[in-house]
């Protein structure tokens, strides 16, 4: 007999909108429709027609995006809410850890607050008496038990409710995304109980973002994807299909972005009043003052100050003489914003210089997120002397290993004069994202392998390096 | 619906224990603390002997001496009403982070607010029958058995109130403001700041359709005045009506219970 059983479980619920007329409370009163009629308009469904099962035992873990869900299905299990249609089955004596401390009264003692939200959550009195100082112990509050909850921190507040809503000995524990809870140590703790628990054949629904922990330590896994089942089974399979959409979803959004950002004009500021017109005579001729403007990271002649070069400050700018017209992101499949760490990035710029052109020079230089330069460089740092230039083109840029750890990055690509005077400037206009399964620190990772002396043994073969 | 019953007795461990969180909690932080549930009635006594013994003089009604001690048998059950009525109301959606987080039998919350406002009610009585001793009222045994018989009718006509009211107050939160405006016009079509015997006939029939008037008659007549308590009728009538409002109530609040979660 399965500890939960979700049979084709849908929800409604009512969007907080306009309010019915007050005339008709008396016939909904009569006829039941305050719950049952509820206009399309007016409603939306948290969960459409799931059905799941988790035999006793299991560890079942509930993933997905905000609002998909997840909650509302940890709420129709516990009884706390009613499904619209479809049946649930729960066998044995549940203990949600929903919102922790639920019930506690800011003005009362911890003490206190342990003995009324114990009795809540189906103990008795004797019960909880006898299990008051394991509790205690657990949530690490011994010296400020008699204090008022008010004055606890809220680390301190979630730890006494999830001490109390664990020695519910509960035969299904539902968990809502409450590791979170506490520091380091508490949290760890809190996995011990739970593999306590798994150990005792105790069935648990955990809902969490934390994907990592889903693939450890579930027996089973669900996907919810705007209320609906998309896929369950193996937690490493549900996981990793997870994440790819994730990926596949960030990379559609940063598209949209890079979409809008092609879009902006070239603005004239910095510099003030360079041609923006292609087709105008004598764009080259750059008036001095002008150069001094552009801040220019790579310009070897960067007489500005290096602060100036982590300004942040997205925009467009250059006379306009040459054109950066679009600029494409190449994963290792085709067009992407979002790359592993590791894998080949190729820029690809479309450019049109529509009189020619002979001082010119192409840069690419990287940013993290928080607008430290990773990495830059154009080509006449690289040495590259400048011949001509007219008419349509492409530029290539091709990092053969991007090896950056994980984050969002922007980037700058630019064509300007050898002494800085900008043509096109894209400042920090193109994001992308860098995913990595190790969460090393830093912004560059380094190909690198570890070596030991027999003497030096670990348990599991070492896969920091990358495959 | 017995079922149900079953299940409000079996929580009363539950009921006991939140009464007396509500009760510890309410003082908590003041100086006088728990002697508030004292003074409250005291001072709310003196501020009602004030305004109508200096400020509105009575005039030609007689038979109300000490006024003090008539008011009194009236306002301090009024006290407990109207108190049960507005935090009832609103206990559903106070309580809502119960109802919202954890699995609670939902109907606790307003049974907690009436009970909690009876605790509040019987610390006043000392203060009150302090009163009738400084007065040397007289106190008859055979009429105080009603006392109690009293207070229970209030208390099933309260709750049954209360429990129509919260069930509502979930799905029209108006409720909470039209009661208040409402419990003080009750307050004052309630003989409980004059004698039913100023109600011109015309009035009177109205007076009976309201059910605390004949509460506030019984506390009057058991209390303040003397000779056999006559109104014994019209109480068991009330507690009849009283019962019957209270399954009505319980059965409303049963039927909308699911949709509680959802609406809080």
């Amino acid at each position: 007999m399965p500890a939960i059983e979700l049979d084709h479980v849908t929800k409604v619920y009512r969007r907080h909108g306009r309010r019915r007329q007050f005339a008709t409370l008396k016939s909904a009163l009569l006829t039941g429709s305050l719950v049952k009629h509820l206009r399309p308009d007016e409603s939306f469904s948290a969960l459409r027609d799931v059905s799941l099962t988790v035999p006793k035992g299991a560890c079942y873990g509930v993933i997905g995006r905000n609002g998909s869900g997840k909650s509302t299905l940890l709420k129709l299990v516990a009884g706390i809410t009613k499904p619209t249609s479809g049946v649930v089955g729960v066998t044995g004596r549940v203990s949600a850890l929903i919102e922790l401390g639920a019930g506690f009264h800011p003005e009362i003692s911890g003490r206190e607050n342990v003995f009324i939200n114990g009795i809540m959550l189906g103990l008795s009195r004797r019960e909880i008496s006898d299990r008051f100082d394991e509790i205690v112990e657990f949530a690490e509050l011994e010296d400020v038990i008699e204090a008022p909850v008010k004055t606890y921190s809220s680390g301190m507040y979630l730890r006494l409710g999830f001490a109390v809503a664990i020695n519910v000995n509960p035969d299904i524990l539902l968990v809502d995304e409450v590791l979170a809870v506490g520091d380091e140590g508490f949290s760890l703790k809190c996995l011990d109980k739970f593999a306590e628990f798994k150990r005792r054949g105790k069935t648990i629904l955990l809902v969490t973002h934390g994907l990592s922990l889903v693939e450890r330590f579930c027996d089973e896994a669900v996907w919810l994807e705007a209320g609906q089942n998309r896929t369950s089974g193996d937690p490493k399979r549900v996981v990793q299909m997870y994440l790819a959409d994730v990926e596949q979803a960030e990379d559609q959004h940063l598209a949209a972005e890079d979409a809008k950002a092609q879009r902006t004009p070239v603005t004239q500021a910095p510099p003030p009043g360079p041609m923006t017109e292609p087709a105008a005579e004598g764009a080259a001729s750059a008036e001095p003052e002008e150069t001094a403007d552009v801040s220019e990271p790579e310009a070897a002649d960067d007489d500005e100050p290096p602060a100036n070069m982590f300004v942040a400050k997205e925009g467009r700018w250059g006379s306009g003489a040459v054109r950066i017209e679009q600029v494409t992101l190449e994963g290792s499949r085709g067009p992407a914003h979002v790359f592993h760490t590791g894998e080949a990035m190729t820029i690809r710029m479309r450019i049109n210089a529509v009189h020619r052109v002979d001082d010119f020079a192409f840069g690419v230089s990287i940013f993290s997120s928080d607008g430290v330069c990773c990495y830059g460089t154009n080509t006449n740092i690289e040495e590259m002397e400048s011949e001509s230039l007219e008419g349509e083109g492409e530029v290539v840029f091709a990092i053969e290993r991007l090896d950056l750890v994980e984050g969002t990055y922007k980037l700058d690509v630019a064509v300007h004069k050898r002494d800085g005077f900008s043509y096109d400037y894209h400042r920090l206009l193109y994001t992308f994202r860098v995913k990595s399964r190790t969460k090393d620190a830093g912004i560059y990772r380094p190909r690198h392998v570890w070596r030991f002396t027999d003497n030096v043994r670990f348990k599991k073969p070492d896969d920091r390096s990358d495959d | 619906m017995l079922s149900n019953l079953r299940q409000l007795f079996r929580c009363r461990g539950l009921i006991q224990i939140l009464v007396a969180r509500e009760l510890k909690a309410r003082y908590r932080g003041s100086v006088l603390g728990f002697f508030w549930s004292f003074v409250n009635p005291l001072l709310l006594l003196l501020v009602y002997s004030f305004v109508f013994t200096v400020i509105i003089q009575r005039g030609e009604i007689v038979d109300l001496e000490p006024y003090a001690v008539f008011l009194f048998c009236g306002l301090l059950p009024w006290t407990w009403f109207s108190a049960s009525l507005s935090e009832g109301a609103n206990a559903l959606l106070v309580g809502g982070n119960l109802i919202k987080k954890v699995m609670f039998p939902a109907e606790i919350l307003p049974v907690v607010a009436v009970v909690s406002n009876m605790i509040h009610f019987v610390f006043g009585l000392p203060i009150l029958f302090g009163f009738l001793w400084f007065y040397a009222m007289p106190l008859r045994l055979t009429e105080l058995v009603w006392f109690p018989v009293v207070m229970a009718v209030q208390f099933i006509l309260t709750l049954g109130l209360v429990m129509v009211l919260a069930a509502l107050t979930v799905h029209f939160r108006d409720i909470k403001d039209l009661l208040a405006n409402l419990l003080t016009l009750w307050f004052f079509a309630t003989p409980i700041i004059y004698p039913m015997s100023v109600v011109p006939p015309r009035g009177k029939a109205f007076m009976d359709l309201n059910p605390f008037s004949h509460l506030a008659i019984s506390y009057q007549e058991i209390l303040f005045y003397d000779g056999p308590f006559g109104h014994w009728k019209w109480l068991l009538a009330l507690a009849v009506a009283g019962a019957v409002l209270f399954l009505l109530g319980y059965w409303l609040f049963d039927r909308l219970r699911d949709s509680f979660a959802d609406e809080v």
